[in-house]
């Protein structure tokens, strides 16, 4: 049979079998072209994700509550770029570039993920944002240093190093506000009101209706479904909440003895479609912020490049 | 013939798929073809490895270990930057 193989079954087999022995996909293997594409679309949302993510917390700097809790929130953000930089990075070594994701990005047709197209309102968002966005991406993450593309795998390890000072910041941040006056209790309640459902929206759809789920399993782009990481989250997230005297804001949320996870209600669907095509309530916002942004820049980057041209022909000379 | 005129190679190597290439010496070649023969040679005689990058020496722009307190200041007067700095109840503490 072997030599009946033509050279693209050969290299399909090649590829099949470093997926079948948990081997991870490096850049200069052959792949796919739906492989290609498939890891492209989740490296680039996760990207953007990370870079848009920036704006809801940006949005608090200058109101922190106390110089500690800006140089924090400072430091957070920070990283965050760092972490957009890494996946870039991770990404372009399949052939693309960071000009061109941002230009799908900013033509409609890359997206990030939705939760940041929801309003940071009240400083109790800062903390909320930390705890549970954070504590939801980081789930995901864990399983994603697994996944089968080699840079993005090591891109994941680097990050969720990173990640768990974000958890613990918000949750300490929240716990404080908890722990505070009525007033500041109840800001905190309102807001984890607010963040709960997107929270646990971020895992995507139930896996029985996810688009690409079954095909990244498959190919071990993803390592755990969307409804085994949410279950995850909310188990780990629910005795944080009691423990600081917050409420889940779900009334069918209970303890399944014989599963030995929390069972809880739907998730709003319909609001998480709205969201994902662009009718949240910051769509329009985080994209036009975006666009600013890089405009706003592009005097510096003219000034380096300007220089650099300079510097060549003194040396040159 | 004189090995210090030839131009200095770094040798990296990945030693298994999903690992980085890391840095495992150096060596002298005429080019970079000649340098990734040399380094197959030289440190790739067990399977001590799956893929190797060779790049000229003088390519690498590198920092002074000695401005490191000036370069990377800001390392350690920002222990916030760290999880181990936000104290937790014991209950949530793996967080």
């Amino acid at each position: 049979m072997t030599e009946n193989l033509s050279a693209e079954d050969s290299r399909i087999l090649a590829f099949e079998e470093k997926i079948a022995n948990d081997q991870r996909i490096e850049p200069k293997d052959w792949m796919p072209d739906a492989f290609r594409k498939t890891v492209l679309r989740q490296m680039s949302q996760h990207a953007h994700s990370e870079v848009i993510g920036m704006q809801p917390e940006g949005n608090w700097i200058t109101r922190a509550p106390t110089l500690y809790r800006k140089i924090v929130l400072l430091a957070k953000i920070q990283d965050e770029g760092g972490h957009g930089l890494y996946l870039y990075s991770a990404a372009e070594t399949l052939g693309t570039s960071r000009e061109a994701m941002v230009q799908a990005l900013h033509d409609g047709k890359a997206k990030y993920a939705s939760i940041f197209n929801y309003p940071s309102l009240t400083w109790a968002d800062i903390g909320m944002i930390g705890w549970l966005v954070d504590g939801a991406a980081i789930v995901n993450q864990v399983s994603l240093q697994r996944t089968s593309y080699g840079p993005y795998a090591r891109a994941m390890v680097r990050i969720c190093k990173e990640e768990s000072f974000h958890q613990r910041q918000g949750y300490e941040a929240t716990m404080a506000l908890a722990r505070g006056s009525a007033e500041q209790k109840a800001m905190a309640q309102d807001s984890l009101n607010r963040w709960w459902w997107p929270s646990l929206m971020m895992f995507g759809p139930h896996d029985s209706d996810s688009a690409h789920s079954g095909q990244s399993m498959k190919w071990k782009l993803k390592r755990e479904s969307n409804d085994v990481l949410r279950q995850r989250f909310v188990d780990q997230t629910v005795p944080q909440a009691e423990l600081i005297g917050l409420k889940i804001p779900d009334p069918d949320l209970k303890w399944n003895e014989q599963r030995g996870s929390y069972d809880f209600g739907e998730i709003d669907w319909q609001e998480f479609m709205q969201v994902v095509s662009g009718n949240g309530p910051c769509n329009r916002q985080r994209l036009q912020h975006h666009m600013r942004a890089q405009q706003d820049g592009q005097w510096v980057r003219d000034a380096m490049h300007a220089y650099e041209l300079k510097r060549q022909a003194r040396n040159a000379a | 013939m004189n090995q210090q005129n030839l131009p200095l190679f770094e040798v990296f190597i990945r030693s298994s798929r999903g690992l980085d290439h890391r840095h495992v010496g150096s060596l002298h070649a005429e080019d970079p073809a000649q340098a990734l023969d040399y380094a197959r040679d030289v440190y790739l005689r067990r399977s001590e490895g799956v893929s190797i990058w060779v790049v000229r020496s003088s390519d690498i722009t590198a920092s002074q270990e000695s401005d490191v307190e000036s370069f990377c200041e800001p390392m350690d007067d920002k222990p916030y930057r760290h999880a181990t700095h936000y104290k937790l109840p014991k209950e949530v503490d793996n967080m």
